[in-house]
């Protein structure tokens, strides 16, 4: 059963990725990754929330494993920071680097601060 | 991206846009092989995780392995496909966006450093988010020169 949640959070998680970075990168004209960085940020809100609401673990492999652990990656950042690097950009790689990070991080904290909140409810 | 007409820069300068650009048309095979990879990779990364649990106030050691190894290979697979053997079509998004891209994670990476300095790990948290961004990073570019060496050598064989 577990498995399975995994895969069909994983099956929505992957291709909303795609779609997310296709919706994204259309609509401005820099080539800094700001569709990576999106569904790395919304991913991690999601995450943070997710792990402070529930400790069911079917919810937990479904949304968290499955969903957000595919829906975020760490291979594309990693990629496209290399690449903004070695295209001239170092000042847009490192600022890719950082502000994925910091953004990342703070997106996780405030969906715990969340999440704890509506605990009682989910 | 799906343009009717290649891209003449006219666009650019009359916003907003005609129509929309349709990230779902004509993609309904990327989309496929993006879901089964992207499953497959988090299988993948779920058996990681039961075979290497993190327990709390712990580094994250098999989420920082994923991370790290699925870089190294996705800076491999890219040159791999573009400048070694062109590959087909569908083998970058099935391996590349869906398998590395849902083996990898950055929402537990950001979400455990997160709980790591909630939790008053400030040192552990601090280094597990440098090491893993480092790790990342240098893997990548490993995987990259790696990859076009063995082509070098291939193509002068």
């Amino acid at each position: 059963m577990i498995p399975l949640l995994v895969v069909i959070g994983a099956m929505v998680g992957a291709p909303l990725r795609y779609l997310t970075d296709r919706l994204v990168q259309s609509r401005h004209d820099t080539g800094f990754p700001w569709g990576t960085f999106t569904v790395n940020a919304v991913g991690s809100f999601i995450l943070g929330l997710t792990l402070a609401a529930t400790v069911s673990p079917e919810v937990l492999a479904l949304v968290a494993t499955g969903f957000c652990g595919t829906l975020t990656t760490y291979s594309t950042f990693g990629y496209e920071t290399v690449q903004l690097a070695a295209g001239g950009s170092k000042l847009f790689a490192l600022f890719n680097a950082a502000g994925s990070m910091l953004t990342g991080l703070g997106a996780a904290g405030l969906g715990i601060a969340i999440g704890s909140a509506l605990h009682p409810v989910l | 991206m799906d343009h009717p007409l290649p891209p003449s820069g006219e666009d650019r300068v009359a916003a907003p846009r005609p129509h929309p650009p349709a990230p779902l048309s004509g993609q309904a095979g990327v989309y496929a092989v993006i879901a089964v990879g992207g499953a497959l990779g988090a299988l993948a990364r779920w058996g990681v995780g039961l075979a290497l649990p993190t327990h709390q106030g712990e580094f994250p050691l098999g989420t920082f392995l994923i991370n790290v190894a699925g870089c190294l290979l996705i800076g491999m697979l890219i040159v791999l496909i573009t400048e070694v053997r062109p590959a087909h079509p569908l083998v970058r998004p099935f391996a590349a966006t869906g398998f590395l891209g849902g083996f990898t994670t950055f929402s537990t990476y950001a979400t455990d450093a997160q709980y790591l300095l909630l939790h008053g790990h400030i040192g552990t948290a601090v280094g597990y988010l440098a090491a893993t961004l480092a790790g990342a990073v240098a893997a990548t570019w490993v995987g990259i020169t790696v990859a076009k060496a063995i082509s070098v050598r291939l193509v002068h064989r």
